[in-house]
C-alpha cells in the first residue's frame, strides 16, 4: 500500500518536472512571465515531492517492508537502522532515486537566488535542470521502480509495480541484507560525496546552455556560477578521497586506488571539471577560449551521467550485459542526445563566442594554462580509452581483455607529471606577457631550492630515478606556491605596514580564489608525496605462520601470539581475530588485529587490515587465511606502505583549500552597488 | 679448514693483504655488492615448494577470471586460492613465469592478464590523441597570435561610435572591480 503510494508520488514527480520543461519553453517563446514563473514554482516542488518519496522508501527499508524487491536486495533484519537508512543508496533504483533527490534540491536552491539581472537567462537553467532530472525520475518510474513489490504467481515469485492477475503479495521473512563492503562508515558518506559532486556540475552546465540559448555570451554565466563550480569540485574531489580511504580500509589490498573502470568513470568528470575550473579564469581575465570553455562544461556534465550509469550497473564487464539492461541504451541516448544538441549550440554561436583579445607570449599565463588543460584532457583521454577499450575489443574481436594498472599508470604518469611542472612555472607567469627573461628572474631561486632538497632525498632516501623526478617536481612546486606566498605577504607588508602574519591572513582574504587556488596545489603536492612513496616503495609478503613464530618485513617484526573466532548473533557476523606482536628493530611498538568478518546474511567475507600509521609508513596486516580445525596455523600478508600518510593529510589542507577558495565574499554586492549608483550620478549629471 | 674446500684460499689472502688500500676498499665492496645480489635475488626453496611471496608475484599480473576487475593476489574467493595453489604447483614444477601465464590465458581467456595481448592497439590512441591535441593547440598559438589582432582592431573601431559615456562608465567601473 505504502510502496504504491511512493510510487504514485514519484509519478507525479515525473509529470511535474514535464510541466515544469514544457511550461518554461512556452512561457518564454509566448513572453509569458507568469508561464515561466509557474515553471519554477513546478521545480521548486519537486524536492519537497521527491523528499516525501524518499521518506516513504526510508521507511520501507527501516521497518523491513522485504515484500518491496529493493529493501529485500539491500537490507536484512540483523542490520542497524542507520545502516537501513544508508542502503537507500546500496543499489541501483534507490541510488538513482538519490541522484535525483540530490539535484531537485540544487535546482530548488538555485530558483530560490535573486534572478532580477538574469532573468532571461531562468527559464532556460529550469528546461535543462528539469530535462536532467525528468530523465533520472523517469529512469525510476519505467525502468527501475524502487517500490517494486513481490509478488506470488503460480509459476513464480516476481517483482511488479502493479499486481499481476491471480497473484499474492509474497513477503521473505528476510532480506539478502546489504553488500559488506557497503557496510563501512566511509561508503555512508562516500557514495552521497560524490553524488553532489555529480549533482551539483549540472548547475554551471545549466547557465552555460542558458547562456548559449539567449546568446548571452560574455562570461556572465561563468561568474554566476563560479562558486556551484567550485563547490561541486569540492565534493567530487572529496568524495573520490573518501572512495579511496574506504578501499584502503576494507577491501583489504594495501592500496587506496586500483585504476577499476568504476573508479575512473567517477575521475573523468573530475579531470574535465579540473581544466574547466582553470580555463575559465582565461575567459574572465583575458576574453578567450569561450568555445572550448563551454565545451568543457559540456563533457563535464555528459561524463557525469556516464559516470553515474557506470557506476551503478555492470555494463563494463560485457557488451551482453549492457544490451541486456533496459537502461544502458536509454543512458547512451541521452548523453548522445545532450552533447550532440550541446555542440550543435556552440557551433549555433561559434561567431559570437570569438575572443576578444590576442595570446601575446607562449609564456604567457593563459598559455600555460591550455597545456594544462592539455594535459588533463590527455589523462581524460587515457582514462576513457582504458574504460571502453575491452567493450571495443570485445565488439570487433570477440576477444575479451582486461586493462590494468600498468596501462593507466605508464600513460598518465609523465602527463602528471608535465602538469607538476606547470604547476610550478603557470603561478609565476604573467598574464598576457612574460618572456623567459621575466620569468627565469623569478624562477631561479625556487629551482635552485628545489635542486638543493632533491640532492638531499638523493643522498639520504632513494636513488630510484622516478622518485627522484616525482620529488624534485614536490619540492619545486611546493617552493615555488611558497615563494608566491611570501612575495604577496612582503609586498603588503611594506605598503601596508602590517606584520608578517596580518599580511599572510588579509593576502589570503583579499584573493580567496588564487590563495586557496595555491593552497590546494600545496596539498596536491603533499598527496603526490603519498602516492609517489606508496607507488614507488611498497613492500609486501606473505607467510603462515604459526603461533609464536613471526614474520619480518623491512625493518619490521611481527610475532603472531593468538587468534579467536567468535560469532555475534544478533549483528549476524562471524569473527576472526588475530593479535599479533609488532617489532621495530627489536623495539616493541604495540599490537595489530587484523580479522577477517564473515557476514552470514549476505555470505561475504571483509577482511579488515590492521593498520600502524606514522608519516614514515603503514604498516597494513591482513589476515588471509586461518582455520579453526586445521594445525596449518594462520596466513598473513603484509605490506609497508612508505609515506602513504601524506595523501591522507594533503586531502586534509585540500578541503581548507577549496573552502578558501569558495568561500562567499561579502564586497561582492557593494561593489555592484556602487557602480550602479556611479552610473546613476554620471548620467544626472548628463 | 677453509683450506680443504678452497685450496687457493691462503694465496688470495696473502694477496688481499698485500694490495694498496684502494685495491682492498674496491675488493671488499666488489664482494658485499656480489653478497648482497645473491641475497637479494628470491631463491626456490629448497624443499621445492614456492613461498607465498613467489606465488604473489605472479598472481599480481593476473585478474580473477571471474571477478571483475580483481587481481589475482588480492582476491579472497575459494576458487582464486585455489587458482593461487595451482600457480604453486606450476612454480613447484618448474614452470617459468611465462608458462604460467600462458597456461591461464589457454584456459581463461586473455582478460585474465593485466594488459591486453596486443600492446600496439592500446597505447596508439591516446599518443595519438595527445600529439593531435598538441597539434591544435601549436596552431591556435599561431592563429591567435595573428589575424585576431586586426578582428580585435576593427571589433574596437566598430564598438567606440555606438557606445555612449553610460555604457563606458559602467565598463570601467567593471573593469576596475577585476
Amino acid at each position: 500500500m505504502l510502496a504504491n503510494f511512493g510510487y504514485g508520488i514519484l509519478f507525479i514527480t515525473f509529470l511535474v518536472t514535464l510541466y515544469s520543461v514544457f511550461a518554461a519553453i512556452y512561457g518564454e517563446s509566448k513572453k509569458m512571465p507568469a508561464m515561466v514563473e509557474s515553471a519554477r514554482r513546478a521545480m521548486l516542488l519537486t524536492w519537497p515531492l521527491l523528499t516525501l518519496t524518499a521518506g516513504i522508501l526510508i521507511y520501507l527499508l527501516v521497518n523491513n517492508h522485504f515484500e518491496v524487491q529493493f529493501v529485500y536486495e539491500v537490507t536484512s533484519r540483523s542490520m542497524p537502522t542507520y545502516l537501513k537508512v544508508t542502503a537507500w543508496w546500496g543499489g541501483q533504483a534507490g541510488s538513482l532515486l538519490f541522484w535525483s533527490w540530490l539535484m531537485s534540491a540544487f535546482a530548488s536552491l538555485v530558483t530560490l537566488r535573486k534572478w532580477d539581472r538574469d532573468r532571461e537567462l531562468l527559464p532556460w537553467v529550469i528546461l535543462v535542470a528539469c530535462i536532467t532530472m525528468a530523465f533520472f525520475i523517469g529512469m525510476n518510474v519505467f525502468f527501475e521502480n524502487p517500490f517494486a513489490q513481490l509478488y506470488q504467481t503460480s509459476t513464480a515469485i516476481e517483482a511488479h509495480t502493479f499486481q499481476p492477475a491471480n497473484s499474492i503479495l509474497f513477503t521473505p521473512q528476510d532480506g539478502r541484507g546489504l553488500n559488506p563492503l557497503l557496510r563501512h562508515p566511509g561508503m555512508v558518506i562516500h557514495p552521497p560525496m560524490l553524488y553532489l559532486g555529480f549533482v551539483s556540475f549540472v548547475i554551471p552546465y545549466a547557465f552555460a546552455m542558458a547562456a548559449l540559448i539567449t546568446g548571452r555570451t560574455d562570461d556572465r554565466w561563468i561568474r554566476l556560477t563560479r562558486r556551484w563550480t567550485l563547490w561541486a569540485w569540492l565534493f567530487l574531489s572529496f568524495g573520490l578521497v573518501l572512495g579511496g580511504r574506504w578501499a584502503y580500509d576494507v577491501l583489504g589490498w594495501g592500496g587506496y586506488w586500483g585504476w577499476d573502470p568504476v573508479e575512473i568513470a567517477a575521475f573523468m568528470p573530475w579531470l574535465t571539471g579540473t581544466a574547466f575550473l582553470h580555463s575559465v579564469m582565461i575567459q574572465e581575465k583575458r576574453g578567450m577560449l569561450k568555445h572550448w570553455n563551454m565545451l568543457l562544461i559540456i563533457l563535464t556534465y555528459d561524463l557525469v551521467i556516464f559516470g553515474t550509469f557506470l557506476t551503478r550497473s555492470g555494463v563494463l564487464s560485457s557488451v551482453h550485459a549492457f544490451a541486456q539492461s533496459a537502461i544502458g541504451p536509454l543512458f547512451m541516448g541521452f548523453v548522445a542526445l545532450t552533447l550532440v544538441s550541446s555542440v550543435g549550440l556552440i557551433i549555433y554561436r561559434w561567431d559570437s563566442l570569438r575572443s576578444e583579445t590576442e595570446m601575446t607570449s607562449l609564456l604567457s599565463r593563459e598559455a600555460l594554462f591550455l597545456l594544462n588543460n592539455l594535459m588533463f584532457i590527455s589523462i581524460l583521454v587515457v582514462c576513457f580509452w582504458g574504460v571502453i577499450f575491452p567493450l571495443i575489443s570485445e565488439l570487433f574481436t570477440g576477444q575479451k581483455v582486461t586493462v590494468g594498472p600498468p596501462f593507466y599508470e605508464r600513460a598518465t604518469g609523465p602527463l602528471f607529471a608535465t602538469l607538476m611542472l606547470l604547476m610550478g612555472i603557470a603561478p609565476l607567469s604573467a598574464w598576457g606577457h612574460s618572456t623567459v627573461k621575466t620569468l627565469g628572474q623569478t624562477i631561479w631561486k625556487p629551482t635552485a631550492g628545489a635542486v638543493i632538497v632533491t640532492a638531499i632525498i638523493f643522498a639520504t632516501y632513494t636513488r630510484n630515478v622516478y622518485a627522484i623526478i616525482g620529488f624534485f617536481l614536490v619540492a619545486f612546486v611546493i617552493l615555488v606556491t611558497l615563494y608566491e606566498y611570501w612575495r604577496g605577504a612582503n609586498a603588503r607588508q611594506k605598503s601596508q605596514n602590517e606584520n608578517i602574519f596580518t599580511s599572510f591572513w588579509n593576502l589570503t582574504g583579499r584573493n580567496r580564489r588564487r590563495y586557496g587556488g595555491y593552497i590546494i596545489h600545496l596539498s596536491m603536492m603533499l598527496m603526490a608525496i603519498g602516492i609517489l612513496g606508496i607507488e614507488l616503495f611498497q613492500v609486501e609478503t606473505q607467510g603462515t605462520v604459526q603461533q609464536g613464530e613471526s614474520l619480518s618485513l623491512a625493518n619490521y617484526e611481527l610475532r603472531y601470539k593468538e587468534i579467536a573466532q567468535w560469532d555475534d548473533l544478533p549483528s549476524g557476523v562471524n569473527y576472526r581475530r588475530a593479535v599479533l606482536d609488532v617489532y621495530q628493530d627489536d623495539q616493541y611498538l604495540g599490537q595489530l588485529v587484523p580479522r577477517i568478518d564473515y557476514y552470514y546474511d549476505s555470505q561475504q567475507n571483509m577482511t579488515i587490515p590492521g593498520q600502524r600509521s606514522t608519516m614514515k609508513d603503514d604498516l597494513y596486516v591482513l589476515l588471509v587465511d586461518w582455520e579453526p580445525a586445521s594445525a596449518a596455523g594462520a596466513t598473513f600478508k603484509i605490506y609497508v606502505n612508505p609515506l602513504v600518510n601524506w595523501l591522507w593529510l594533503g586531502s586534509l589542507l585540500f578541503l581548507a583549500g577549496i573552502i578558501i577558495a569558495a568561500w562567499p565574499e561579502r564586497e561582492l554586492e557593494p561593489v555592484i552597488v556602487r557602480a550602479n549608483r556611479h552610473v546613476q550620478q554620471t548620467s544626472a549629471a548628463d | 679448514m677453509s683450506m680443504i674446500f678452497f685450496p687457493k684460499s691462503k694465496k688470495i689472502i696473502t694477496n688481499y693483504c698485500k694490495a694498496s688500500l684502494w685495491d682492498q676498499l674496491l675488493l671488499t665492496m666488489l664482494c658485499i655488492f656480489t653478497l648482497a645480489i645473491t641475497i637479494a635475488t628470491p631463491v626456490f626453496a629448497q624443499d621445492g615448494t614456492p613461498t607465498d611471496d613467489e606465488v604473489n608475484r605472479i598472481a599480481k599480473q593476473l585478474y580473477c577470471p571471474v571477478c571483475e576487475s580483481t587481481p589475482l593476489d588480492v582476491c579472497p574467493t575459494e576458487a582464486c586460492r585455489q587458482w593461487r595453489d595451482l600457480i604453486r604447483e606450476m612454480l613447484a614444477r618448474g614452470k617459468s613465469e611465462a608458462e604460467i601465464k600462458q597456461y591461464f590465458v589457454e584456459h581463461y581467456g586473455p582478460q585474465v592478464l593485466n594488459e591486453p595481448p596486443n600492446r600496439l592497439v592500446i597505447y596508439i590512441v591516446p599518443i595519438a590523441a595527445f600529439l593531435l591535441g598538441a597539434f591544435i593547440l601549436f596552431r591556435g598559438f599561431q592563429v591567435w597570435r595573428k589575424p585576431i589582432t586586426t578582428e580585435s582592431g576593427s571589433v574596437k573601431k566598430e564598438a567606440k561610435p555606438v557606445q555612449d559615456p553610460y555604457i563606458a562608465k559602467l565598463e570601467e567601473e567593471l573593469k576596475r572591480r577585476n
